[in-house]
């Protein structure tokens, strides 16, 4: 249920005592609270199935939550789900395989009827943003994993969304191109400054990206504990390799391992 | 190239040891003609007779290329319209099947005298036995599209027209064109069994008739001829369809592209 959300300074949408049941009985969420501020980087993180998808799915409308409400505060103070302003990229990299890096990008501005001479503009440029210059009329298939997650990234870059939605998107990728796109998404939020969301399993990665990390519990999944990330930004490899980084990631781990042990 | 001679040379070569095998065989034992033709007769048969051959290919093959055609257009329509609503779907699909399962043989002969216009009826025929492959081939395409890539669309709100040109149509591709291969061969099928019910004669039979019509006057060595004949034919619809296929494919579909390395 979508309901409008009393103006609150800086909060873009509120999940309140949300339940979501399967059709098969599976119950992934019971009880979830969350808040997704403005402009925020929020990491969701937990152990496998704890129903992390299920939360961003829910956020994008992928589905309607079994129980609770999901509240947003919407632009000039029109409440409702800003589904045009959401950007999402899923696990895979769901290219349409017929379909050249250019059309695939292409795709969410062609289906909102955006002018054909505008679409190229922000075609050209989010392919360039995600390093995909010169492989605009590759198929995916000729493309390696990493580079069509780029592409998936440049697709949901397009639309200019207000809220990126991402499902663990770099799990299946080596640790170099990780890193790369790690700092390359970063750099692209402190210039553009959308509100992310971002699924992980790794709590590396939450520490380095986020401004903000909610731990969940195994399944049923709800939030047991926040972490805030005040860590300087930018953020870059001397992050990586600095006492605050270290400690964030200990205390973190720490309470992984007890929400999920409950 | 050499890839093509390299895959075209083992069968051609099985096929002319066969066929030596066979003229050998029948010069040895002396086989009689209307028994056993050996090949080279039945070349030059197929010369000689090229005259009343060549008319009856093209009867055949008008029909099957017709059948062909209006199954497609009619089972990709069909397949559009059960996509469209499961009830539709639920409603029509079990007669599809029954068409499909009730032998063209029984039913030839009833279209035969409902239809009084011979090439009209060798049609349906044909059509009926061609249509099914592409029906159930495509709807099963259409609703195989990626689940990530339906939620992706309706995400950026896309209407159903746009799912429908974007989404559902490209992911079918396969499908229907797997669904034409298979109908191509059963057009061709479809119409010389209708023609042998039919068993018309005049300047408007096919080669099925030519078979059926040697047969009665013991002319085997034409048979076999028209028999060839046909058989061609079918081997030139399916590599028809099979290009086709390859060139719609080749870009991005697994089935077509050559594996690296």
């Amino acid at each position: 249920m979508t309901a409008p959300l009393a103006r609150h300074a800086g909060v873009l949408a509120r999940l309140s005592n949300v339940d979501k049941v399967y059709a098969n009985g599976t119950v992934a969420l019971r009880g979830l609270d969350l808040e997704i501020g403005e402009g925020e980087f929020l990491s969701l993180l937990g152990p496998s199935g704890c129903g992390k998808s299920t939360v961003l799915r829910l956020v994008a409308g992928l589905g309607d939550v079994s129980a609770g409400r999901i509240e947003w505060s919407g632009a000039n103070g029109r409440a409702g789900l800003p589904r045009g302003d959401i950007g999402f990229v899923f696990q895979e990299p769901t290219l349409m395989p017929w379909a050249t890096v250019w059309k695939n990008v292409l795709l969410p501005l062609k289906l909102r009827g955006v002018p054909a001479e505008e679409a190229d503009g922000r075609v050209r440029e989010a392919v360039g943003l995600v390093g995909l210059g010169g492989f605009e009329h590759a198929y995916p298939r000729e493309l390696s994993g990493g580079m069509k997650m780029r592409v998936s990234i440049a697709r949901a870059l397009v639309t200019h969304p207000r809220l990126l939605l991402m499902d663990e998107p770099f799990a299946a990728l080596d640790e170099i191109t990780r890193f790369k796109l790690d700092n390359d998404l970063l750099e692209l939020w402190a210039k553009q400054r959308w509100t992310v969301v971002f699924v992980t399993h790794s709590v590396y990665e939450s520490v380095y990206l986020s401004t903000r990390i909610a731990v969940m519990t195994a399944r049923p999944g709800r939030t047991a504990s926040e972490v805030a990330i005040k860590a300087p930004a930018p953020r870059d490899d001397a992050f990586r390799t600095s006492p605050l980084y270290n400690e964030y990631c200990r205390e973190v781990s720490a309470r992984l391992a007890a929400a999920s042990a409950t | 190239m050499r890839a093509v001679l390299g895959r075209a040379v083992p069968p051609v070569v099985i096929g002319l040891i066969v066929l030596s095998l066979w003229e050998t065989l029948v010069r040895v034992k002396q086989v009689a003609v209307y028994i056993l033709p050996g090949p080279l007769l039945i070349v030059t048969t197929l010369v000689k007779d090229w005259g009343t051959l060549y008319p009856s290919l093209l009867v055949t093959l008008a029909i099957t290329g017709a059948a062909l055609l209006v199954a497609t257009v009619a089972g990709v329509l069909i397949a559009i319209l059960f996509t469209q609503s499961r009830w539709v779907e639920r409603s029509l699909f079990p007669y599809a099947v029954i068409l499909q399962v009730t032998p063209i043989v029984a039913i030839a002969p009833l279209i035969i005298i409902w239809v009084k216009n011979i090439p009209v009826a060798l049609l349906i025929c044909a059509w009926i036995v061609a249509f099914f492959p592409i029906v159930s081939n495509t709807t099963l395409g259409l609703n195989s599209a990626d689940h990530n890539l339906l939620n992706l669309f309706q995400l950026y709100g896309a209407s159903r027209r746009q799912v429908f040109w974007h989404l559902r149509l490209p992911s079918a591709m396969p499908y229907f064109l797997g669904g034409l291969r298979i109908s191509g061969g059963l057009a061709l099928i479809g119409a010389v069994v209708a023609e042998f019910v039919a068993g018309t004669g005049g300047t408007q039979s096919g080669l099925a008739y030519r078979v059926l019509e040697s047969g009665y006057t013991m002319q085997i060595p034409r048979m076999f001829a028209a028999l060839f004949m046909i058989t061609c034919t079918g081997i030139v619809i399916f590599l028809a369809l099979n290009g086709l296929s390859h060139l719609v494919l080749r870009k991005w579909h697994e089935s077509a592209v050559a594996r690296e390395g």
